[in-house]
């Protein structure tokens, strides 16, 4: 029994197959080797979009709303990875966003306190160099003092051109802004270069007077 | 050729509920194969085929509405999920379309980062903060401003944890809320129709910042509208708290519900909402509505008038913001916070639905006497009633709009024709005060549903095809030599087209066995429609439409980023060169930086681009219809549970 029938045309089925609409010695279509067109010819086209003020005004809302989205706080952005070295600018030219701070405020009494976290104020950097700067110039000027008068002692000229040089940076760094002010803390502290090397060149003619007897080339 | 008695076959049915699925009868098994693996090729699907653009994008904006595959695994993916779902018992069923459209819109509002936090939550139900942190490789600074904007938004919420006060805090994602983000448009545009532009600011405000006070609601939009403004004129605050006012006092603003309090059965100081148990551990946070001042203006004066951003001092602007904020501190409303009502627009968009079925179907005069009487319910109907509150004829004809004056035996006579209609908008209710009258709101929803329904397969398989699908939902139930005879088809067409029903599953097949060894020669088969479960297809039908209509976008918009980029610098410098007054050769020298050929391309590039935006706000429409509709004959059925009626 089982068996019966395999080979010799179609196999028995629980079903009639006449009431499929495939009558006896009708061939079946063709099996098919390969999946479906990916855009396959559509029997019938789709129904056209809908015109109209209302719709041109939705559109125009939909879009402006997603450009607006990039630039609230609410879009986050992963913190940029870190280069391989870290930059001197990086200390006053931050603006990127940093992955441990919010940048907006949230009400953190409606948020479970695990959540809480920094929140970052971008105006808030002004702050720090401003209050430092009053500090600052106090400092700067005894160390001055002392370089000049150790310095005193080796060569006269070189100090009181410095002393000039001193007084006029000075009274700069009181009106620059913190911008100038970090050019300041080069040039004051940490610097490679000692003081008394300074040669502005007032001296290039002075030296050269001496030595005419040499040959210059 | 006759068939043995099969006995103890294998596909016999016993075993199966009466309405049994066609997962027995559908199309052959390599294209089911074929089919699972659809999702994961759609993003290479639209990338290789050398059609003319214009026609390619036809086609796929037509695929992706009429998605001819993948309505088994949408099937599948309904009955796997509802499985996993079990462990986190807050959790709804989410399907596999949903979750993938939330993820594609969380992406586009909020970045990378949010969506994929997002859609972790959704997929996994409650979890707490460093299981979330650990299974999505995030660190936990980012998981936590993720978090946070999934809160403000209201997309996602937080409550105790489920062994007790003493765990960690866990959190729950809203698929539902996410969605609503794809309707943001139509809220915006309903605000501006009703209470006009400044009605439409407050709304955009609202919904861009999930939930704002009233005081920087106030601020924020009287700057906005005073920059639109011509120079001299600015935007007075009280304008704009009026425009607050009525929004709230229509119920399109509520207030924020008060935080739930974790852990301790301490109340809070807002008073104290009836749904909170003395229990610690409370599952469900209040809603909005618990809250019995929910929609009580707080009484703060806000005096002044908007400012006026100019583009020269930035930083003055910038303390100015500084100052303004601090100033917001004294105002006296920080802690109430305010956000959009999606219900109380839903139940507008449904009236405006109903009111426009009775305009095509019947006549203007009649769809005003409907907006009436709608208008008249407004206040008295609940969210989920199925009709409004009975209104007689001598109101309806008092409140009737002065530019409509029909005579009362006139409005008696349309009533009378409303109430006839087969598609039972209107019903009587009574006799007394000259006829009592309610609007029957959940048959309204079924029989749009229904015009949906129909609409959809005339469109996809032709009048024929919608013929006998109308016939098999008015009848229920034929035998496939029935539905020749009714629907006046020969039997071959007949045949083709109700098999091709049957394989997008919009038709069901029912068995009912004579014998008790179901022979199939001695079985009738009977196809039916249900309404529900192919309402609920057809909507994740579309959701999927929409995920393939922002992916294409993505897609357009990535394969043209060069292009869109080398666009934008140029507007860019054309603007600043406007502003610092060049001459009109620098100009044209700049506009020419584009070649025609590029701004060919880059003109259609728009046009596709606002062809799938536009897309996707329609299909949009047809979502808010299903949903409403399903979600109306879910609570019918739960409020028919609840009194006891046998059956559901």
């Amino acid at each position: 029994m089982a068996g019966r029938g395999r080979g010799r045309g179609r196999g028995q089925m629980t079903f009639n197959l006449e009431d499929l609409g495939i009558g006896r010695g009708d061939s079946l279509p063709p099996t098919t080797f390969k999946p479906s067109p990916l855009f396959p010819p559509m029997p019938v086209q789709p129904v056209p979009l809908q015109t109209g003020e209302e719709v041109e005004y939705m559109l125009a809302l939909k879009q402006e709303l997603r450009a607006a989205n990039k630039t609230l706080p609410f879009y986050i952005r992963r913190a940029a990875p870190k280069r391989d070295v870290d930059r001197y600018s990086d200390k006053y030219q931050s603006g990127e966003p940093k992955d441990s701070a919010i940048e907006w405020s949230p009400d953190w009494s409606r948020l479970p306190k695990e959540l809480c976290i920094k929140v970052r104020k971008p105006l808030a950097k002004r702050h720090p160099p401003q209050v430092k700067q009053p500090k600052k110039p106090p400092v700067g000027k005894e160390e001055i003092l002392t370089k000049l008068e150790t310095l005193e002692k080796n060569e006269e000229t070189v100090n009181s051109e410095e002393e000039e040089d001193g007084e006029k940076k000075k009274a700069n760094e009181e009106e620059e802004q913190p911008e100038e002010e970090d050019y300041e803390e080069d040039f004051e502290e940490d610097t490679d270069y000692i003081m008394s090397y300074f040669d502005n060149g007032e001296e290039f003619g002075g030296d050269s007077d001496d030595n005419m007897d040499e040959a210059t080339y | 050729m006759t068939e043995e008695p099969m006995r103890g076959n294998r596909r016999s049915f016993r075993h199966l509920p009466q309405n049994s699925t066609n997962s027995d009868v559908g199309p052959p098994a390599y294209q089911r194969g074929w089919s699972a693996n659809i999702p994961s090729c759609n993003a290479q699907l639209f990338g290789k085929i050398n059609l003319p653009v214009s026609a390619e994008i036809r086609c796929v904006v037509a695929l992706a509405i009429t998605c001819v595959w993948d309505s088994e695994v949408v099937l599948r993916g309904f009955s796997r999920n509802s499985f996993h779902d079990l462990k986190g018992c807050f959790a709804k069923h989410m399907t596999a379309q949903e979750v993938r459209l939330c993820g594609l819109l969380l992406q586009e509002h909020f970045g990378e980062v949010v969506e994929r936090i997002g859609t972790h939550l959704l997929r996994g139900g409650a979890q707490n903060l460093r299981t979330i942190a650990n299974e999505t490789n995030t660190p936990l600074d980012l998981v936590k401003k993720s978090l946070c904007v999934l809160v403000q938004h209201g997309a996602c919420e937080f409550g105790s944890g489920r062994r007790g006060p003493g765990s960690p805090v866990e959190y729950r994602a809203s698929c539902e809320r996410v969605l609503r983000v794809l309707r943001y448009p139509r809220y915006i545009y309903t605000a501006k129709t009703l209470y006009g532009d400044t009605g439409e600011l407050i709304v955009e405000e609202v919904l861009q910042r999930g939930h704002m006070t009233m005081s920087n609601t106030v601020k924020t939009v009287a700057d906005r509208l005073t920059h639109n403004m011509e120079e001299g004129r600015s935007m007075e605050y009280s304008e704009v708290v009026s425009a607050f006012s009525k929004l709230v006092e229509t119920h399109f603003l509520q207030r924020c519900p008060p935080v739930a309090e974790m852990g301790t059965a301490a109340t809070s100081t807002t008073p104290a909402t009836p749904s909170t148990p003395a229990a610690p551990a409370s599952t469900s946070p209040p809603t909005a509505e618990s809250n019995p001042d929910c929609y009580k203006l707080p009484h703060v004066t806000l005096i002044g008038r908007g400012k006026r951003r100019r583009s020269s001092d930035d930083s003055e602007e910038q303390r100015g913001g500084k100052k303004a904020k601090m100033d917001s501190e004294s105002c006296g409303d920080e802690g109430i916070y305010w956000l959009v009502n999606f219900e109380r627009f839903h139940q507008h968009f449904r009236d405006q639905a109903i009111i426009s079925a009775v305009a095509s179907k019947l006549d203007q005069t009649s769809s005003e006497i409907v907006r009436t009487m709608l208008r008249m319910s407004e206040v008295t109907t609940t969210q989920t009633a199925a009709y409004t509150q009975p209104l007689s004829a001598n109101e309806i004809f008092r409140s009737l709009p002065p530019n409509y004056s029909i005579s009362r035996p006139i409005l008696d006579q349309y009533l009378s024709l409303l109430v006839d209609d087969p598609m039972e908008f209107v019903g009587k209710s009574g006799d007394s005060g000259g006829g009592m009258y309610v609007v029957n709101l959940q048959r309204a929803l079924a029989n749009l549903a229904r015009a949906t329904l129909e609409s959809v397969v005339q469109e996809r398989f032709g009048s024929r095809s919608a013929r006998i699908f109308r016939l098999l939902l008015r009848k229920r139930h034929l035998e496939q030599k029935q539905v020749e005879d009714f629907a006046m088809i020969p039997a071959k067409e007949a045949k083709d087209m109700l098999y091709t029903l049957l394989s997008e599953n919009l038709v069901q097949l029912q068995e009912i066995p004579k014998t008790p060894d179901h022979a199939p020669s001695r079985t009738f088969y009977l196809y039916t429609v249900n309404q529900l479960p192919t309402a609920r297809l057809l909507l994740q039908h579309c959701y999927k439409t929409v995920a393939n209509l922002i992916e294409r976008r993505l897609f357009e918009t990535k394969e043209n980023k060069r292009l869109l980029e080398k666009s934008q610098r140029i507007e860019a410098i054309l603007a600043s060169l406007q502003a610092s007054g060049a001459e009109p050769e620098q100009l044209t020298e700049v506009e020419e930086m584009i070649t025609a050929p590029e701004r060919q391309q880059l003109e259609a590039l728009r046009h596709h681009i606002n062809k799938l935006d536009s897309t996707e706000n329609q299909v949009d429409e047809t979502v808010f219809l299903l949903e409403s509709y399903i979600f109306s004959t879910k609570t019918k059925r739960e409020r028919g549970r609840e009194g006891g009626e046998p059956g559901g």
